[in-house]
């Protein structure tokens, strides 16, 4: 499925809280393989929607910022790999990481994608956060692939809050 | 598999060799050996408080390169330092092997694949030596460098501030080997949020001491940046104050020196009200700080007078920053408890209580 074609799905959040909400509704469709990437500025909600992940998936400790160890692993429904690339600017540094072959049985998040595009799995689901203003996010979730397109369809089936992104 | 991994569970499956038993003594003689995160340190201490020496081989400027640390590039370089570093160690100190009455060696928490080369050198070494091996936690480590401070009388109960790239931990260390988590930060470490300010405002890596000089520059009035104060706890949260920072740098016309001290202010502000109130609830005899930001002079300084009259010991910044000695101090206060064995596994997120 090429970038363009790519569904998607657009979401407001108004607070921390309501990105963390997102990131637990989220994880419910997540499924072992899975790879989720997350891509915006510092303070954007990357971290945020991972925390929000970590909860759905009943991991206990607190899901971290990754920025300083670059790969933190916890333990919920499913194992989960939290990457951060922030600091990396050479691929070489990426590849040498071996996140898909690490995470192969669990989920990987990925924040900073863009640091190493070729290096991480071409089927994922991107999600890119937009400022709007102080507490205000656009967080818009893309499928690259058929499996992606299956969450985001989940993602879309029962709850009112969201908006349907355009093809 | 991990490449970890791999390594652990082959280590695991070799036979466990037999273990050196401990017999403590006050003034044992004990090797330690750290390499959680970036420096590969070895040190030598006698009767828990005479530092021999402590030899640290840091890859900072390495790392530096890439903004911190890189685990795969730290790992392949704690296993090039790793032996020459216990060499000069035992030279300096004028040491043999047969001297030691023990192995000191941090377990965890730190990065598993740096671990792991400091707790595989100290589990050969002791086996080969046959001497008994101690493992200590990292955090219960940066405790015991107060313990090397020459003028430094630390009393328990303490609270402790660890504050660095990888922790924002206060501790209660109620007595030798008795600890109490009381707070952790909940997002970033103080150390990365200051490396993540630093970013946002162009000032480079490492981002404490660029934030700090920076911040001198100041004009009077410097940007009032929010605090995360998470109600009664004694948690940490950095995350919005990065934010903060970023829309601070890009919306309005302050300073880069203004914003960098509106910024430090903001870190001590938190750091020194929640550790002081620790302390005060606790009954503490003292304040031990330690970590990489304890290097920050307006942060000693802030701790200081707020504390009074609790005393605060803050150990010179080669014993504030990772090193083998403390390792070796702790594993002193810890020897009681008996050795660890040969079969030991490094615990990345070993927490140092409960």
């Amino acid at each position: 499925m090429s970038g363009e074609s790519a569904p998607s799905l657009t979401f407001t959040s108004a607070s921390p809280s309501d990105t963390k909400r997102l990131g637990e509704r989220l994880s419910r469709h997540l499924q072992p393989g899975d790879v989720v990437l997350l891509q915006g500025d510092l303070g954007a909600g990357k971290t945020c929607l991972a925390q929000g992940i970590g909860r759905g998936l009943r991991v206990k400790e607190p899901v971290k910022s990754s920025s300083f160890v670059l790969v933190n692993e916890y333990n919920g429904r499913l194992h989960v790999h939290h990457a951060d690339l922030f600091r990396l600017t050479d691929p070489q540094q990426v590849f040498e990481l071996a996140l898909e072959e690490n995470a192969a049985d669990g989920l990987l998040l990925v924040e900073w994608p863009e640091v190493a595009p070729r290096e991480l799995p071409p089927e994922h689901l991107l999600v890119r956060f937009e400022i709007v203003d102080a507490r205000t996010r656009r967080i818009t979730m893309a499928a690259r692939g058929a499996r992606y397109k299956d969450v985001l369809n989940a993602l879309n089936a029962p709850t009112p809050e969201k908006t349907h992104g355009r093809a | 598999m991990s490449r970890q991994a791999k390594m652990r569970s082959a280590f695991r499956r070799s036979a466990s060799p037999p273990t050196t038993p401990l017999r403590y003594n006050a003034s044992m003689l004990i090797l330690g050996i750290e390499t959680s995160c970036d420096e590969t340190a070895a040190g030598i201490v006698a009767d828990g408080r005479r530092m021999l020496t402590n030899v640290v081989a840091s890859q900072a400027d390495i790392h530096a390169r890439y903004g911190g640390v890189v685990p795969e590039v730290a790992s392949r370089h704690h296993i090039e330092a790793m032996l020459p570093v216990v060499r000069a160690a035992l030279l300096e100190a004028k040491c043999r092997p047969s001297d030691l009455d023990a192995i000191a060696v941090t377990a965890g928490p730190g990065l598993a694949g740096s671990l792991l080369v400091g707790l595989n050198t100290a589990k050969a070494l002791a086996y080969g030596w046959s001497r008994p091996l101690i493992a200590v936690n990292h955090l219960e480590g940066h405790l015991y460098a107060n313990w090397l401070v020459e003028d430094a009388r630390p009393e328990l109960p303490a609270i402790v501030l660890i504050v660095s790239g990888g922790h924002s931990e206060i501790i209660l260390a109620e007595d030798h080997g008795s600890y109490r988590l009381m707070g952790r930060t909940r997002d970033d470490a103080a150390g990365e949020a200051f490396d993540k300010a630093a970013r946002v405002l162009g000032l480079g890596f490492p981002g404490g001491p660029a934030i700090e000089r920076a911040a001198r520059d100041a004009g009077p009035k410097p940007p009032r940046l929010p605090r995360a104060w998470l109600g009664d706890s004694s948690d940490f949260s950095f995350s919005g104050l990065k934010t903060a920072v970023a829309r601070v740098a890009q919306e309005s016309s302050a300073p880069v020196a203004d914003i960098a001290a509106g910024f430090q202010t903001a870190v001590i502000d938190v750091l020194v009200k929640k550790t002081v109130r620790a302390a005060r609830e606790t009954g503490a005899r003292c304040v031990l700080l330690s970590g990489g930001v304890a290097a920050n002079g307006p942060l000693r300084q802030a701790l200081r007078e707020a504390a009074s009259p609790i005393p605060v010991w803050v150990p010179p910044p080669v014993l504030c920053t990772d090193n083998g000695a403390m390792i070796a101090v702790a594993a002193h206060f810890r020897a009681e408890a008996g050795a660890a064995g040969l079969n030991l596994d490094v615990r990345a997120s070993w927490p140092i209580a409960g």
